[in-house]
């Protein structure tokens, strides 16, 4: 289904031709503060990070664990808008890095479907990851991305059925979300069992690449992530950095050294 | 999915296979929650053709929660409305309130589906009540999810909770209210779906909750109209209903829909006033968005973000409404009128005084819609009309607030 070349698609390419999978770290936006974000999310790309991906925050973001959830809740209690979002992804898109956006439905509804997929690709955008939108509600999202040109990731989870999982990555552009334990979002101590299972029934039906997040937090989880996926998804255990820490300079230089570790990780496969 | 064709027809014609009611319902869900609510919805359907699954449900709603409630014929407080407003009694309900029939009809299609745990959000602690009394009855463990600020709030329905056998988990995310305990029961959910049953608490959430809570509940409405013809020989002009999440407004209205003669009135908690944006109107005072799992009605800013709801009942105080509802309205099969905390509260006082009966907040609301339109419908008939209210709880839970709002309560 990818009529078009996607910069994401582009970036997958090349960590195919090296034989090793991308790096791609999750920070909402305006958080702890909007230039705050931005500078964290430079800082990502600066350290190894491949492609960024932008959480709009939400109020009741269901498949979040606590870390992001906490986070949020600090991006809006500092007024952050849906609009700071697409500011965000144009600073940090300026980095050359690939910026993905994910969000929960009800703010781009809300914005405008089509509104915001134009807004979102002037700001140099790849596309969306959408947690609580299946491809059976998102008409509107299906033309708007198709007019905008813009990538869409469905998620998919091992309880998916042969039947949606080929459904679901047969709407998909870009890459594939695959989750990679039944839960919500936050590092575990040990990697899934299902998700090698989960990509190898995606790569049944696609030849998209599959990322794969919730609950990667170290380099050595990355590699081993890497060692079967296209993508290893860090979310929370970045975010922790910024959240544990005592001024900016620490949260930076703490976000720098994972990310690097993370980056060495995802250069490694363990296959 | 195992619905093929042979799969029975669905009793009532909405929603459609998708679970949406016009533009409104569906699922938003994530991808992980789909197969278990495609189980659910399966199991729904089987078991509302299955004779077995109904006269089971059926016994348990006679000899355990003690229905049909009575129709009563409220007299004094008629006089006082001017009009002839008889009480749907779902007060006289074990456990105190129309919730009975929902829990009791989701324990069974849990045990149906073969599993061992059910997961409840709660508010004011009703739902959670009577979710911790199906699961002690059904031997199934029970956890409920309450925001912390209602755990403090409510201390002596989370001890309730706790003698029948329930973990209360105190949630402390958002606003701790009814909404975030929704948010980590779905969170739950999500981490242990397949030995666990959501058992939600209102006709909202994805496809096919509100459905398959409308049909647990729908008995209300077909108990209550044909005790009306039989008292009175007639159908009632209007039948009235508190809308919170809106089950039990559902559950009365759904046996008259097809009567185009008889009126229906949800009535929202319009908290300080719908323009003071103090409220939990979502019809009246919100707009078209997506929260939990469904398209629908919403209190939200104007990037989408929930805003907080308030209402002096615990009960309505949620910043959304089932998508049914906000069909009707749509459609403008039904009306819905916001009721303000001091209208509720009066109404509360009246029917206390006029009837003996202390009625849950929550109904109050509906007492006061069915006070404020009764004259305009009176005028409008040129008669005195028969007015059905859902008396959808009893007021035992809410003493001590309305003992601090008349401000009757002895100081220590």
């Amino acid at each position: 289904m990818s009529e078009r070349t996607s910069r994401i698609g582009v970036a997958f390419d090349k960590a195919r031709a090296d034989g090793r999978a991308l790096l791609v770290g999750c920070m909402p936006a305006g958080f702890p503060t909007v230039e705050g974000s931005i500078a964290a999310m430079k800082a990502m790309v600066a350290a190894g990070v491949d492609v960024i991906e932008v959480e709009i925050p939400y109020s009741d973001p269901v498949m979040d664990g606590p870390v992001i959830q906490r986070a949020s809740d600090i991006a809006l209690a500092g007024g952050v808008r849906t609009r700071d979002t697409l500011r965000i992804v144009e600073a940090v898109a300026a980095t050359g890095a690939p910026v993905v956006t994910m969000t929960y439905w009800n703010p781009i509804e809300r914005y405008g479907v089509d509104a915001f997929a134009r807004d979102l690709a002037a700001a140099g955008g790849t596309g969306l990851i959408t947690p609580d939108l299946i491809p059976e509600e998102a008409g509107e999202w299906l033309a708007a991305s198709d007019a905008h040109g813009l990538d869409r990731t469905f998620l998919v989870a091992p309880s998916s059925t042969d039947e949606r999982l080929a459904m679901t990555a047969a709407h998909c552009r870009g890459f594939v979300y695959a989750t990679a334990i039944m839960g919500v979002t936050g590092a575990r101590s040990q990697t899934s069992q299902a998700a090698p299972v989960l990509v190898s029934r995606v790569r049944e039906v696609t030849d998209l690449p599959v990322g794969v997040g919730l609950g990667v937090g170290t380099g050595a989880q990355a590699a081993t992530v890497a060692g079967y996926a296209d993508a290893v998804i860090v979310g929370s255990a970045l975010i922790r950095c910024l959240l544990d820490a005592p001024d900016e300079a620490a949260a930076l230089t703490a976000l720098r050294t994972l990310s690097a570790e993370l980056s060495e990780g995802v250069h490694h496969p363990i296959r | 999915m195992s619905a093929d064709a042979t799969d029975i027809e669905v009793p009532a014609q909405f929603p459609d296979a998708a679970g949406h009611f016009g533009t409104f319902g569906g699922r938003f869900v994530p991808e992980a929650l789909v197969a278990a609510l495609d189980e659910l919805a399966s199991a729904h359907r089987a078991a509302m053709a299955d004779e077995s699954f109904r006269t089971e449900f059926a016994e348990l709603l006679r000899d355990y929660a003690g229905t049909p409630s009575l129709l009563y014929e409220a007299r004094r407080f008629s006089a006082r409305a001017g009009a002839r407003v008889l009480l749907k009694r779902e007060d006289l309900n074990h456990t105190g309130a129309h919730k009975v029939r929902n829990v009791l009809g989701q324990a069974l299609l849990t045990r149906r589906m073969g599993k061992r745990r059910v997961i409840a959000e709660t508010g004011a602690g009703q739902h959670g009540v009577a979710t911790a009394t199906a699961a002690a009855l059904f031997d199934l463990e029970c956890v409920v999810y309450m925001g912390q600020v209602d755990t403090e709030r409510q201390a002596l329905n989370v001890a309730r909770m706790r003698m029948l056998g329930a973990t209360v988990v105190p949630v402390t995310t958002g606003s701790r209210t009814l909404k975030d305990a929704m948010n980590e029961a779905m969170r739950d959910w999500v981490a242990n779906v397949d030995e666990t049953h959501y058992l939600i608490g209102t006709a909202a959430g994805p496809h096919p909750f509100p459905a398959l809570v409308r049909d647990f509940v729908r008995g209300i409405g077909e108990e209550a109209r044909a005790q009306c013809l039989d008292l009175t020989g007639a159908l009632p002009d209007a039948v009235t209903a508190c809308v919170g999440g809106g089950s039990n407004a559902l559950g009365i209205f759904h046996a008259f829909t097809d009567d185009p003669q008889v009126r229906l009135y949800g009535f929202e908690a319009g908290g300080a006033g719908v323009d003071t944006g103090r409220h939990a109107a979502s019809i009246t005072g919100g707009s078209t968005g997506v929260l939990h799992g469904t398209r629908t009605f919403v209190l939200q800013d104007a990037d989408g973000q929930t805003q907080e709801s308030h209402s002096i009942s615990a009960g309505l105080d949620y910043p959304g409404v089932g998508p049914e509802h906000a069909w009707l309205h749509d459609t403008g099969r039904a009306t819905y009128q916001p009721v303000t905390d001091d209208e509720a509260m009066a109404a509360f006082e009246l029917l206390c005084r006029t009837e003996g009966i202390i009625p849950a907040i929550e109904s109050a609301h509906a007492l006061a819609g069915t006070l404020a339109i009764a004259p305009k419908l009176a005028a409008e008939l040129g008669r005195q009309p028969t007015i059905v209210v859902n008396l959808s709880g009893r007021g035992d839970k809410d003493v001590h607030t309305a003992g601090e709002y008349f401000g009757i309560l002895d100081k220590e």
